[in-house]
Formats: structure tokens, sequence, C-alpha cells
């Protein structure tokens, strides 16, 4: 085992910066697309009770089970990314406060709690958590095993997708297109793209990924259930969308930052560095504000900012 | 877009729809709820019926409602006066408990030998002051740099509770009782220093209660009858309007911040005068008043004396909440009707600003043989 502790940091920053990064993917979709969907923790919570809840249920091999976990606690938040497509696209309702009223629904004292309840997920520990592979067999090597071979398969997953997202956003004409919608709604219609199915789409694919960074959680970070386990995990994705400029493959960057300031605490713990747990705790929180106050004032404002339309709901003129 | 109904811009804004839309948020939240009673097993007959006779039908009852309900009037009243500016402050959460960590510092500092009023004062000054100096940080990012408050609000909430829980769990603070070592608790302020009750028609109302009642009217006053609450309309309305008719937006931005802050400051003096007489870590973060007040000031429509009623309404929902868990009646039922009250308070705005309106679809000729 490689015992550089720079290493294990990191390493353990790419694990603990993986369900950041899919709830932060989720979200910089739809808000590519215009919509702002400040539910990411109440859908993180509901992927993570319905991989819990899958994980117990599912029969078949272990990779199957795995699968539909994952699965069904995508298909959990996505469906909760539709209750809020339905209200801030059709109803053209506040955005902030309808994000806000799916976070307080389905948080940790909300549905997730209810459902994990009542199915009893926290009974019994997860039988089937996500393990690390060993790619290549060279999970070992000295320093690039850690790194880059030694991870769950979510993990690859997540950047397969980064290099999926960048060039389907900045590349493709589909993703040109969603530019447009989120940038202006009036012009892309009359280019005669439909503004609001490409609305509901992001807002629900960006749902079913905020439910993958929540399954990881009940997977493969927390082995039993506990209420509100993601743990305002879900709000550091959005300020990660904003730190990330609406791009993948800087946000992937924040992920992983954010990812090894949570475990920080665990690791020198595990080295026996003592320092004053709540200060680790703190440290996140605290520097989400401190990156906020960066990236929202001065230079990087004005270089790349968020989509013009952002939160805004879009109404045809009619006659 | 294509559909059977559709949505007509209101040219007019109907009285009866203030009250209207509240009540039929709550009905439709409540089938919401029973339709999720029903898929996962339970009889939501019998589940609605414990819930009203735990939180309102008796004397005993009343007392717990009206007991939870004080922290949800502040932390109501800490949305919505932020929210009339059109900043949104998601922190009463956190504001709450610095409140609470002011006003129980207060209470074991002042606690003995002073007058009582003294004591009081200090608990809700004390109080007031750590939640607006935690919400006015907030404030002063949004108003200098303008940094998203939703998300500042919101990182300060969690930060406050790792606050709590360094001062009961990882420090030999002044709060921790000292005594306490297997498992550490909060310091209980003097019995003397425990607020009063007082018994109206019956009812026994708490002080914090009382107190709420004067603080939402104190807060209809500031935002109906002053300039500052008329510079606030207006800014709300169109910043850069305010801006050229001399309205300083920034500090008006940080001093709403503050009110809004002392006010949930306020609420978490009254949980630990009224109920908990200790800074209990874990117990207030689990009640989650911070949250709920948002709900409230919703259903409310920001409206500073109907957010009092709406508290008795939801506190006695929460109240319930309490009493009844157990293995029949699980943890996150309560918080997910709660949830669906601010859905369906939120969706029901729409009906205020829009008229909905079927399609007409012209019948298809049958065709003629």
């Amino acid at each position: 085992m490689n015992t550089n502790l720079f290493v294990v940091i990191l390493a353990s920053a790419i694990f603990y910066g993986t369900p950041l990064y899919f709830a932060a993917l989720g979200e910089l979709l739809t808000e590519r697309s215009g919509v702002l969907n400040l539910g990411v923790e109440g859908m993180m919570l509901i992927g993570a009770v319905g991989a819990a809840w899958g994980a117990q249920h599912v029969e078949g091999s272990a990779w199957f089970g795995v699968l539909g976990a994952v699965v069904i606690g995508a298909m959990a938040a996505a469906a909760l990314g539709a209750v809020h497509a339905v209200l801030a696209i059709t109803f053209r309702v506040n955005q902030t406060v309808a994000g806000l009223a799916l976070t307080i629904f389905a948080g940790g004292v909300g549905l997730s709690s209810y459902l994990a309840n009542t199915w009893k997920v926290a009974v019994r520990p997860t039988p089937r958590p996500i393990r690390k592979l060993d790619v290549f067999g060279l999970g070992d090597a000295p320093v690039i095993g850690p790194l880059l071979f030694h991870h769950t398969v979510l993990t690859y997953l997540s950047w397969i997708l980064c290099a999926l997202m960048s060039w389907y956003l900045f590349r493709s004409r589909v993703g040109l297109n969603l530019r447009a919608v989120g940038e202006s709604p009036q012009t892309a219609d009359a280019m005669g793209i439909n503004v609001v199915a490409y609305r509901y789409v992001h807002t629900i694919v960006g749902g079913a990924l905020a439910g993958i960074g929540g399954s990881f959680y009940a997977l493969a970070i927390v082995p039993t259930w506990v209420d509100g386990m993601t743990k305002g995990a879900g709000w550091i994705a959005i300020a990660l969308v904003i730190f990330g400029f609406w791009r993948p493959d800087l946000t992937l960057l924040g992920a992983y930052l954010f990812g090894a300031l949570s475990s920080l605490g665990l690791t020198l713990k595990a080295r026996n560095v003592h320092i004053n747990g709540s200060l680790l705790d703190a440290l996140p929180f605290a520097m989400t504000i401190v990156v906020l106050v960066v990236v929202s004032s001065g230079w990087a404002r004005r270089r790349l900012g968020a989509p013009a339309a952002l939160g805004i709901p879009y109404e045809r003129e009619e006659r | 877009m294509r559909g059977p109904v559709r949505l007509e811009k209101r040219l007019d804004q109907r009285a009866s729809l203030t009250w209207l839309v509240p009540l039929l948020s709550i009905v439709s939240a409540l089938a919401f709820g029973a339709l999720l009673l029903i898929v996962t097993g339970r009889n939501p007959f019998s589940v609605y019926q414990r819930i009203f006779e735990r939180g309102f039908l008796s004397r005993s009852a009343m007392r717990g409602t009206l007991i939870a309900a004080t922290p949800l009037a502040f932390t109501g009243l800490c949305a919505a006066a932020a929210f009339r500016l059109g900043v949104i402050n998601v922190g009463g959460e956190g504001q709450l408990y610095v409140g609470a960590v002011g006003a129980s510092w207060a209470a074991l500092r002042f606690g003995e030998g002073q007058p009582l009023a003294l004591t009081f004062a200090a608990m809700i000054i004390v109080g007031g002051l750590a939640g607006a100096i935690w919400s006015g940080i907030a404030g002063v990012l949004r108003a200098r740099l303008s940094t998203n408050e939703i998300i500042t609000t919101l990182m300060l909430n969690y930060l406050a509770g790792i606050f709590l829980e360094y001062l009961i769990f990882n420090s030999r603070s002044y709060w921790r009782d000292p005594r306490s070592f297997g498992f550490p608790s909060g310091r209980q302020i003097p019995a003397r220093s425990f607020w009063p009750s007082f018994t109206v028609g019956g009812f026994e109302i708490p002080l914090g209660f009382s107190l709420a009642a004067v603080v939402a009217a104190v807060v209809w006053f500031l935002y109906r009858r002053t300039t500052f609450g008329y510079e606030v309309d207006v800014m709300a309305d169109s910043p850069s309007a305010a801006r050229y008719a001399g309205i300083k937006t920034r500090t008006k931005i940080v001093v709403v911040m503050a009110i809004s802050g002392a006010l949930a400051g306020i609420g978490g003096a009254s949980d630990v005068g009224d109920f908990r007489h200790v800074l209990d870590a874990k117990g207030i973060q689990l009640a989650g008043y911070g949250y709920t007040g948002i709900v409230v000031a919703a259903l409310a429509r920001r409206h500073p004396v109907a957010v009092l009623f709406v508290a008795v309404l939801i506190g006695g929902l929460t109240n319930a909440g309490y009493a009844l868990q157990g293995p029949d009646f699980p943890a996150g039922l309560v918080g997910t009707l709660q949830g669906l009250i601010l859905f369906t308070a939120v969706a029901g705005e729409i009906l205020t600003r829009y008229r909905v309106r079927r399609r007409v679809v012209r019948p298809v000729p049958a065709a003629t043989a």
C-alpha cells in the first residue's frame, strides 16, 4: 500500500468528489438550459434512499445489483427533477422558491426519511456496496495506482461523462442549441428550437445525475442509511457549478478540491494528527463561501458568467 | 405551447384569492399526502385524525403547539422580512442556532442576582444581535460583492450547526455542563430565568409567543407605515429606480438582512427560554425550525400578521409529529407534509398571477355515412 500522505489525500479527494461531481454536472446541464434547480440536496437524498432500497431488493449478480440500485436511485431523483420542471417551466413559478421547496420536501427530515423508515432500509447495512476496482491489476502501483486505477465504477463513469459533456456542450449541434436556450430563449425559439422540450429534458437528466450522486453516498460512502446522509453536498454542488464557470472540466477540478476538504478530517484522523474535529467539519462549508466570494466578484464575474436567461421563466408572447 | 389548458396573465388582483389560495394549498397538500400514505400502506384518515388530535384538540396539545409555533413564527417573520426586499434568506436555521447560543449565554451570565426583566431583555437582545451578525455576514457579502445570498446563508447554517457541536461536544466551553462526562450536554440556565406563560381564556400563552405577536405587529408597521418600508417596496420592484431616487440600496440590503437575522435569533432565544432551558446542540438541529419557517412565510404570503396564524397551524403539525413519532408514525412524515404544503403554496401563487383557461377543442365532425 502506498502511504504517501499527499497521494492518500488526492485519492480520497477523487472518492469523495465523485458524488459531488455527479450532482454538480447534473445542475450544470439544468442551468445551461436556463433552469435553476436548488433542489439538488433533496434529489440526492431521494436518489440515496432509492439506491439503498434497490441494493436490498434487486436480485441477481453483484454487478446487476449495483447497476439496478443506481438506476433506481437515478430514476427516483429524475422524477423529482420532473416535478421541478413542471413547476418551473410550465407553471413559471419562482424557480428559487420551487427548488427550495423540493429540498425541504425531499430532504433529511422529509420524504427521504419517511421512505427510509417505511421501507426500513436502515435496519441492516447495504448488502452490496460499490467496491473499488483494480483496473489492469495496477491498483497497487505506486502513486498512479491509487490515483488512476483503484476507483469505483462510478468514478470512471464520471470521467467519461466529463469528456462526453464537454464535447456535447461545446462541439455538438444539440449542445449549441442548448446553450442558445439558456442564453436567449426568444432567439432560440425564433430559430425553431423547442425551448420547453430542451428545458424539460435537461432538468430531468440533471435530476437523474443528482440521483446517481446520492446513490454513491448510500452504496459507497456511508454503509448504512442515516437520515440526511448527504450533509449539504447538494448545496456545495450548486456552488461548484458557479465555481466551475458552467464548464464540465473545471467543475470536475472543483469537485475534487471539495472532495479533499470533506475527507481531510478522516485522512488526518487515520494518521493520528490531532486537529479539532469541528474545525475540519467546517472546512468545506467555509471554503464554499470563500470560493463564491472570489468567483462572484471582480474579474471572474465579467469573464465567464452564468447563462443569461438562468432562472427566468420563458413566456412566448402571444398575439 | 400545446396542451389542454393555457395560462393567461391576470390584469387585476383578486382580493378573495389571498386567503383562498393558502386554503386550497393546505387541502391539496393533504390530498397529495393521503396519496403517499395510501401508496405506502397506511390509512390517511386515521393518520390525519391523530395529527389533529395531538396537535390541537386538548389543552396540553395546544400548549405544546404554541411552544413549537413560537420559533416558527420568528423564523417565518425572518424569511418574510427578507423576501419583501427580494433577498432570499434561507439562513433562519443557523441564525436561530446562534440566537440560542447568545440567549443561553445571557441567561447563564445574568440569570442570578439581576432583576428578571433585565434577564429576559438580555436574552432577547443578545439572541437577536447574534442572529443579526450571522445574517449580516451574508448581507454584507451580497451588498458589497454580489455573492449569492442563498448559498452563503445555507453554508452559514451548516457552520452554525458545527459551531453548536463544537460548543457542547468538542470543547470545554462556557455552555457545556462540566459535570456531564459520559454524554456531554449543555449547562441548564437558572430556573428563575425560565420564561413564564400567561393564562388567557383557558389557554396557556408562552411569553415567547406573546413576544412574537408584538414583533409581528412591529414588522408590519415597519414595512407598511414607515419610509423605510416604502423604500424597501420600491427597491423590490426596481432596484435601478430605487438608486435613481437616491435610496442607498446596498445599505438597505445589509439592514434588511440584519433585521431578518435578528428575528430568527430572537426565535432561538424563545426556544431556550420557553422550552429547552439549555443549549441543546442536537435537539435544536433536529427541530429544523429555520427551514420550516420558509414554509410558514410562503403559506402566509409574506404577511407578518398572517405568519403568526400559519405558525400555529404548522406548529400543531410539528408538535403532533413529536408526540406521535414511533413505529407506526415514521420520522419524516411531518416534514414531508410540510414540504407538500410549501409546494402547493408555491404552485398556488400561479393562480394569483394567471388565469387558467381551458383550451377550446372543437369536436371533429363525425363522418357521415
